[in-house]
């Protein structure tokens, strides 16, 4: 394995290939950076151009341009509140505040740095660890997906800064939205109003955009300036080295989200767009200043993007071993190897070794070049935005938002829902409900669903069908999971109150520890 | 300058003046194939990015524009299993410009069994069905199962606690399934995944029993399942060791089938013409190789043939549904 493990680096060092992963890397980073064209659809057009070129040099673009996209997403994220994709969710809940604090090259740079060691982690495991891993991913079957499910929906209850009980009722909207739609199990259609286009429900991209970027350009233009302390400061501009230093001093937060992304990158069907909130979630559980998160902190976003490019190596490992596509994009990957007559399989690694280590090995010299291409270019972008007046930067958003929300599948619809989930969401901000819980309810509800319909149907053989979901040793794991995070806040607010001899703020709930057991 | 204008307004004249004498004998109309297409040709899938699909018309694309002459656009609408695709296209130019990915038997079953999908079969005039993927019944490489009979005996063993996966509702794999349950006389229960993606690891970890699903997954998962039975009349030149589901005593012949349609009302020149640049495709000898090693089965149904397969099997699946009473 050693010895094709070094043809796949050599290979990476021709100047050629060296190029071709540039080129990948840099034309995913602008991609990603586009509010609605995602990783998915951008792998997607590529993949024509790469017909034309030897297996080994098509994989390696695709493969860099599925990296780069992954990290462009963070940008737009960062600089104007607007998700780049689903991967970067949690990015912009931190990273535009500090943006609001004229901090914003310091997010990049923290997006950049963990992206970087996301990536490295992820192919180091798929490297490595892919058969036991791959084989540790079938155990997951419908009722570990529901609780998965649940697990990420006691997020809520650190999304909502302020007040659980409005987080909840953002939770609440986003399953409720999430239900809009044909039923993912059964195949019933629900809640459409008589109009055929709401059958394909809430699309999650446009909403992302609505949710996020459309209350933030209503604010821009109702205080018709930035905040005062919006135009950056020149803190830390002048010390790259010491921003990188800074971010790297915290390891423990860089390393456990890069493994929480791989892992759940593993998992077919949950992605990139789970792992990162999983990620801050647990970054902001073990943070020694958890109230700083949501208003502007570099580990939230270092959290959010090591755990989305970790997705990347892990999304790999059921790709190339199973033939079972971890996210979305490695579908159309392996797609493309299928049509180059490469089965995944144990075998693939034997047969075609050195044209799989070359692939490996091309998503980490693309993760490695994301650093230098990441900070001129990602600061390059961050200058401009900054250096942009509101009169333009507002209409240019507002622009941006529009063809993002048509892009994803080429609606008019999808413009309409997203300007509608927009307004709604600058009313309910101004009742201190967050469109985070609501992102949140969407993207687990259909997780949700379909766990638990297909549970109850593929253990039909039993007595009692739902007992399965309690009786399973994997299951049982992530319910305790589930409670030990429901509970959190409670226990955090005990050892809070016995450190400074005074209640900690008041996290109301009784709803919540309940929520966990009756769902 | 000016005479340039002119003299090309003057060649233009002639030309529309040739094209509208030319398709007077043909019986079209003045707009029509002689001079289709003119302008850039939009191939829609209803579907997300990278499945089979999206391979395939990848594949089709660029030979596609080296006939017609000009470029064609591969663009993705999903949602709804189709059905948001398909019900935009009843309402978009009948011009020919505008080509969608179209399938059976899902655009027989949406409108069948949806109180509205958005669309009725007939609204979509078929251009061509190029590609099919039987079905396919696999179990996992350790399983007990080795046969049909096997698989019979133990849903009989256990009336509904057969567990089924497959890609979606009312798909092939779901049709599939009820027929075989039907066929066979045994209770099964079908539990549909969001496509072939996620219905595989549920097999792989024995977290469903067996899987309906198409066969290029037989070739993609090698030795990790077991075929016991494809759904077509004789056994699949790929996949010389996987007996038909006939041959074990069960004439379950099924699969889903890929093709393309237009709005209804597209003139009957253009439609032939989409027709016979997507025979040309399925011709070309690196295509067919590629659909070969993947297990798909090359299909040419002209615009006739679709529609009378489609009505073929409407009345197949309306007997069978209506028998299990699953038409609303």
């Amino acid at each position: 394995m050693f010895e094709v493990l070094g043809q796949g680096l050599l290979a990476n060092l021709a100047p050629s290939m060296l190029l071709l992963v540039l080129i990948g890397t840099l034309s995913g980073m602008a991609l990603g950076a586009m509010p609605g064209l995602s990783a998915t659809m951008g792998v997607a057009l590529l993949v024509p151009f790469t017909f034309a070129m030897d297996p080994t040099s098509g994989l390696v673009l695709l493969g860099a341009f599925y990296m780069g996209a992954i990290y462009g997403g963070s940008f737009t994220a960062i600089l104007v509140n607007a998700p780049g994709t689903p991967s970067s969710i949690a990015t912009a809940l931190d990273g535009y505040p500090l943006t609001r604090k004229g901090r914003s090259e310091f997010a990049i740079v923290g997006a950049t740095i963990g992206s970087f060691v996301g990536g490295i982690i992820g192919v180091i495991a798929l490297i490595f660890l892919a058969p036991p891993l791959a084989s540790f991913s079938l155990r997951f079957g419908p009722q570990e997906y529901f609780w998965v499910a649940m697990f990420g929906l006691t997020i809520i209850a650190s999304l909502a800064s302020g007040s659980l009980l409005k987080g909840l009722i953002g939770g609440l909207l986003g399953l409720l939205l999430a239900t809009i739609g044909i039923a993912p199990v059964g195949g019933d259609v629900r809640f459409t109003f008589g109009d055929p286009m709401l059958q394909g429900g809430v699309p999650l991209v446009p909403a992302l955009i609505g949710l996020f970027t459309i209350p933030e350009v209503i604010r821009l233009i109702a205080l018709r300036t930035r905040d005062a302390q919006m135009v950056d400061e020149t803190r830390e501009k002048d010390r790259l080295g010491g921003m990188i230093r800074l971010i790297l001093s915290r390891p423990v937060n860089l390393i456990r989200s890069s493994i929480i992304g791989t892992i759940v990158g593993i998992l077919p069907g949950a992605g990139g767009s789970v792992a990162n909130l999983v990620a801050y979630n647990e970054a902001k559980r073990a943070s020694k200043h958890p109230e700083t998160f949501g208003k502007g902190e570099i580990d939230g976003v270092v959290a959010s993007e090591s755990a989305n490019n970790g997705t990347v190596g892990g999304g790999f490992i059921p790709t190339l071993t199973l033939g079972v596509p971890g996210t979305p994009p490695d579908a159309i990957i392996l797609g493309v190897l299928l049509l180059h007559g490469l089965r995944p399989g144990a075998e693939l690694f034997e047969t075609s070794g050195p044209l799989v280590y070359t692939f490996i090995i091309a998503l980490a010299v693309s993760a490695v070049m994301m650093v230098p291409v990441g900070l001129i270019a990602g600061r390059g972008l961050q200058r401009g935005v900054m250096a942009l007046p509101v009169r333009y930067l507002a209409p240019g958003i507002t622009v941006l938002t529009i063809i993002g929300a048509y892009a994803i599948r080429s609606s008019v619809v999808d413009v309409f829902i997203m300007l509608a989930l927009g307004v709604a969401a600058y009313l309910l901000q101004r009742v201190g409900i967050g469109g985070a819980a609501i992102v949140l309810g969407l993207v687990l509800g259909t997780i949700a669903e379909t766990g638990l319909v297909q549970g109850i149907l593929t253990s039909s053989g039993d007595a009692v069908p739902w007992t399965s979901f309690f009786t399973r040793p994997i299951s049982i794991v992530l319910i305790l999971m589930c409670v030990l995070s429901a509970a959190w806040p409670f226990i955090q607010k005990r050892r809070d109150a016995k450190t400074k001899g005074t209640p900690a703020e008041a996290v109301p709930t009784s709803g919540h520890s309940d929520r966990a057991e009756s769902d | 300058m000016k005479s340039r204008r002119m003299f090309a307004s003057i060649v233009g004249t002639i030309a529309v003046a040739l094209a509208a004498t030319g398709c007077g004998s043909g019986g079209g109309g003045a707009d029509s194939a002689a001079d289709f297409p003119q302008k850039r040709i939009d191939y829609v899938l209803p579907f997300d990015a990278g499945g089979e699909s999206d391979i395939t018309a990848r594949l089709q694309q660029e030979k596609l524009a080296e006939i017609l002459g000009q470029s064609v656009n591969v663009s993705y609408k999903p949602g709804g299993g189709g059905a948001l695709g398909w019900s935009e296209l009843t309402r978009t130019a009948a011009d020919g410009y505008t080509v969608m990915g179209s399938n059976l038997p899902h655009i027989i079953l949406q409108p069948m069994l949806r109180d509205d999908a958005g669309y009725e079969t007939e609204d979509l005039q078929q251009v061509y069905i190029f590609q099919s993927t039987p079905n396919a019944l696999l179990v996992p490489a350790d399983s007990d199962i080795e046969t049909l009979d096997d698989f019979i005996a133990a849903a009989e063993e256990n009336p509904g606690a057969m567990s089924i996966g497959g890609s979606g509702d009312f798909s092939a794999n779901h049709i599939g399934t009820l027929m075989l349950g039907d066929m066979a006389g045994i209770d099964i229960t079908y539990t549909p995944f969001s496509g072939t993606g996620t219905a595989v690891p549920a097999l792989l970890g024995g977290h469903v029993d067996a899987l309906m699903s198409y066969s290029p997954q037989i070739t993609q998962l090698g030795d990790q399942v077991r075929a016991i039975a494809v759904a077509t009349e004789e056994r699949m030149p790929g996949l010389p060791d996987v007996p038909t589901f006939a041959e074990q005593g069960h004439d379950l012949v099924d699969g889903a089938y890929r093709g393309i349609s237009v709005p209804k009302g597209t003139p009957d020149d253009i439609v032939q013409k989409l027709a016979d640049a997507f025979k040309t495709v399925n011709e070309d000898p690196e295509l067919v190789k590629a659909f070969e090693e993947q297990a798909f089965v090359l299909e040419n149904y002209g615009p006739e043939e679709a529609a009378e397969l489609t009505k073929e099997r409407t009345a197949v699946y309306e007997d069978l549904l209506t028998r299990l009473e699953l038409v609303p």
